[in-house]
C-alpha cells in the first residue's frame, strides 16, 4: 500500500507543486494524468525515493520513505519499487539478461536465472537473453524494461510516459502487459501519462 | 553480478581505448622496471667483483679502464707493467696480499686470466669438477664458461690473441682444462683460469719452449711483465699512503675500484636519470589519458549510472565503481609493465655481447612493488574526479533530460 500525505515539492525559482493526498491499495492500477509541467514525473520520483520532497509524507509498504537512511532506501527501492522510464535505458556493456540480473544484485538479492527467463519469454523476448540494447526495437526494450521492473517482485510497479516514444501496436503491447504482468505479480501500478491511447485503460486515475 | 565483473565489462566495451591506456601504463613501468633491475644488478656485479679488492695496480692510463680491464674483465688493459716493479709492491708491508694479472688471449669471448694461487683465495673459488692448474697450459674454468663452451674437465682448447676477437687462435699450445669452478655468482664464472707461465708461452713461443719450467710462482713473473695486481690492504690506514706512493715513485699507476665504481655509476647515472625522467612522463601521461578517457566516459555512461542507481545500487557502488575502472587499466598496464621489462631484460642478456655483465631477467628487485604501488595510485588520482562526479550525480534531474 502507498500512502502519500501533505507532499510539497520546491523547485528553485517557481511556485511550490502541492500534491493532493493519495492512497493506493494492494494490487490497484491507477492512471496518474496531468498536463505536461504539472508534476506528474516528480511526484512518481518522490516516490520512488529519488527525489527528496520539500515537505510531506511518501509511506510504501508501511515503511515511511524519507525516513530512511540514503544507503537503506537505495536498497529499499531495488527491492520493493519497480521503475520503467520513457525512454528504455539498459547498461550499455552488459546484455539483457545481465542488465536484468544486475537489478537483483543491485537490490542485495540473489539473481534468479529462472525467473529471468521466464520473465523474458512472457514479454516476448524469448532468445533476446543474450542480446544488447543496441540490438532491439523500442518496443522490445520497453517490454525487457518491464522484465527488469518485475524481477525482484515489486510491492509496487512506476511507469512514466511508458507509451509516449512507441507507435500504436507497441503501445497497446505495452500497455497490456504492464497491467496483466502487475497483476500476476500481484504488485500495485502507477502509469502517469499524457496519451490519450492509455486513457480508460486503468480502473482508476488521479489527475494533477 | 558484482562491480569487478561490471567494471571488467564496462572497461571490454570500449576496448582500443582500455587497450591504449593499459600500453601507455605498461611502458612507463616496463622502462622503469628495466632500469631498477639493470641498475640494481649492475650494482650488485660491480659490488661482488670488487668486494675484497682496495687496490688495483696496473700501466699508466684511464684508472677506470684499469678497474674495467683487471676486475670487471670488460674493457681493455691500459697497458703492461714490469713483473719485477709488481714483485716490489707486493713485497710491501702494507699489502697483505696482491694478485697478480696476465691478460692477452680469450676462448670464445671468454678472457683467459693468468694469475697465481693467491687469486683462488681473494674471489674465495671452490671446484665442481677435477682440480686447479698446477702447471703450463693447465687451465680452470668458471662455471657459465663450461655451461656455455661445453667444455669438460680433460678436454683440450686452444686460446686466442686478444680479449674477444677468436680468429688469431695459438695453435702451437693447447689448454687442457683440469677443473671447472663451482658457480660463484661473480665474474670468475666467465673466466678461464690459469698460470701466468701459460700466458707467456703464449705470446713468447720460440723464447717459451727454450726455458725451463718455473716451479716457483714468483720467480715465473720476474723479469717479464704482467697487466695488473690487484691488492688488499693489511690495514684501512693504508687507504691514503699506499695509491700516493705507487702514483708518485713509480711507473704504474693505483687505482681504487670503490672511487672508479662510484664515478662509473655518476657517469651512466645521467643516462639513467634521463630514462627515469622520460618513464615517469610517460607514467603522468598515461594517468592523463586515462582520467580523460574515464572524464568522457562519465558522460557517455552517466545515464547508465543513473539508471543503476534507481535499480538500488548505492552512492558509495557506483564511486567505487568508476574507481575500479581506474585502477583496473593502471594496475593490469603496471603487471603488464613488469612482465615486459623482465623479458626485456633477459633479451638484452640474451644478446649481450660482454659475458662477464650479462644482464638477467629472472630477477626481482622490491622497487617493483612500488611500481605496482604507482600503478595503483595513478588509477586513484586518474579516477577519483570521475568517481567524484558520479558520487554527486542527481538521478531524477539526470533521468528528466533523457526525454
Amino acid at each position: 500500500m502507498i500512502k502519500i500525505q501533505s507532499l510539497v515539492h520546491q523547485y528553485p525559482n517557481v511556485p511550490a507543486l502541492r500534491f493532493p493526498d493519495w492512497e493506493i491499495k494492494d494490487r490497484e492500477q491507477w492512471l496518474l494524468l496531468g498536463s505536461s509541467g504539472s508534476g506528474k514525473s516528480t511526484l512518481l520520483n518522490i516516490i520512488a525515493g529519488l527525489l527528496k520532497p520539500k515537505g510531506g509524507n511518501v509511506i510504501v509498504d508501511g515503511t515511511s520513505v524519507y525516513d530512511l537512511s540514503l544507503k537503506a532506501m537505495d536498497q529499499f527501492r531495488g527491492q520493493k519499487i519497480g521503475i520503467i522510464f520513457q525512454r528504455p535505458h539498459f547498461i550499455k556493456s552488459l546484455n539483457i539478461y545481465d542488465n536484468i540480473a544486475v537489478a537483483s544484485s543491485f537490490a542485495g538479492l540473489p539473481v534468479d536465472g529462472k525467473r529471468i527467463l521466464m520473465l523474458l519469454d512472457n514479454l516476448g523476448l524469448a532468445g533476446k537473453a543474450k542480446s544488447y540494447a543496441e540490438e532491439l526495437s523500442q518496443g522490445q526494450l520497453q517490454r525487457a524494461s518491464i522484465a527488469r521492473a518485475l524481477i525482484n517482485r515489486p510491492s509496487v510497479l512506476i511507469a512514466d510516459e511508458p507509451t509516449s516514444s512507441l507507435d500504436d501496436e507497441n503501445a497497446e503491447n505495452v500497455i497490456s502487459l504492464l497491467t496483466t504482468q502487475a497483476a500476476s505479480s500481484d504488485a500495485s501500478l502507477i502509469v502517469a501519462t499524457h496519451d490519450k491511447r492509455v486513457r480508460n485503460r486503468l480502473s482508476k486515475e488521479y489527475l494533477l | 553480478m558484482n562491480i569487478l565483473k561490471l567494471s571488467t565489462k564496462n572497461l571490454s566495451r570500449n576496448k582500443l581505448t582500455t587497450f591504449l591506456n593499459i600500453i601507455l601504463v605498461a611502458f612507463g613501468v616496463g622502462i622503469l622496471s628495466i632500469l631498477f633491475l639493470a641498475s640494481t644488478q649492475i650494482g650488485n656485479k660491480l659490488e661482488s667483483n670488487s668486494k675484497d679488492i682496495d687496490l688495483v695496480v696496473g700501466a699508466k692510463g684511464s684508472p677506470l679502464q684499469l678497474i674495467l680491464s683487471s676486475i670487471y674483465h670488460i674493457d681493455f688493459p691500459t697497458g703492461n707493467i714490469p713483473a719485477k716493479d709488481a714483485q716490489e709492491l707486493m713485497q710491501n708491508p702494507m699489502v697483505k696480499r696482491a694478485v697478480p694479472l696476465a691478460l692477452g688471449d680469450n676462448y670464445q669471448g671468454y678472457r683467459i686470466v693468468g694469475t697465481d694461487s693467491t687469486f683462488t683465495g681473494l674471489y674465495g673459488l671452490k671446484l665442481n669438477q677435477g682440480k686447479f692448474w698446477s702447471k703450463d697450459l693447465d687451465a680452470t674454468i668458471g662455471s657459465a664458461v663450461a655451461q656455455e663452451s661445453k667444455l669438460k674437465v680433460g678436454d683440450k682448447f686452444f686460446g686466442a690473441h686478444g680479449l674477444s676477437d677468436a680468429s688469431d687462435e695459438h695453435k702451437q699450445h693447447a689448454y687442457l682444462v683440469t677443473g671447472i669452478l663451482a658457480p660463484q655468482g661473480n665474474v670468475t664464472d666467465n673466466l678461464i683460469l690459469t698460470n701466468i707461465g701459460s700466458v707467456y708461452k703464449m705470446h713468447e713461443p720460440n723464447h717459451a719452449e727454450s726455458e725451463a719450467h718455473h716451479a716457483n710462482e714468483e720467480k715465473e713473473i720476474n723479469n717479464r711483465e704482467i697487466t695488473s695486481l690487484l691488492i688488499q690492504y693489511r690495514s684501512p690506514m693504508s687507504v691514503v699512503i699506499f695509491p700516493r706512493m705507487v702514483n708518485q715513485s713509480t711507473n704504474m699507476q693505483a687505482a681504487s675500484p670503490a672511487m672508479e665504481s662510484a664515478r662509473l655509476f655518476s657517469l651512466i647515472g645521467v643516462g639513467i636519470e634521463t630514462l627515469k625522467w622520460f618513464a615517469i612522463l610517460i607514467m603522468a601521461i598515461s594517468a592523463l589519458s586515462v582520467f580523460i578517457s574515464l572524464f568522457n566516459s562519465m558522460k557517455e555512461k552517466k545515464y547508465d549510472l543513473a539508471i543503476m542507481r534507481c535499480l538500488g545500487a548505492s552512492k558509495v557502488k557506483i564511486f567505487l565503481l568508476v574507481m575500479l575502472e581506474g585502477l583496473l587499466i593502471t594496475v593490469t598496464g603496471a603487471i603488464i609493465g613488469l612482465v615486459i621489462g623482465h623479458v626485456a631484460l633477459s633479451l638484452i642478456g640474451h644478446f649481450q655481447e660482454s659475458s662477464q655483465a650479462r644482464l638477467t631477467g629472472i630477477y626481482f628487485v622490491m622497487e617493483e612493488l612500488y611500481l605496482i604501488g604507482a600503478g595503483l595510485a595513478i588509477g586513484v588520482i586518474a579516477a577519483i574526479i570521475p568517481a567524484i562526479q558520479t558520487y554527486r550525480v542527481d538521478i531524477a534531474n539526470t533521468l528528466s533530460k533523457d526525454k
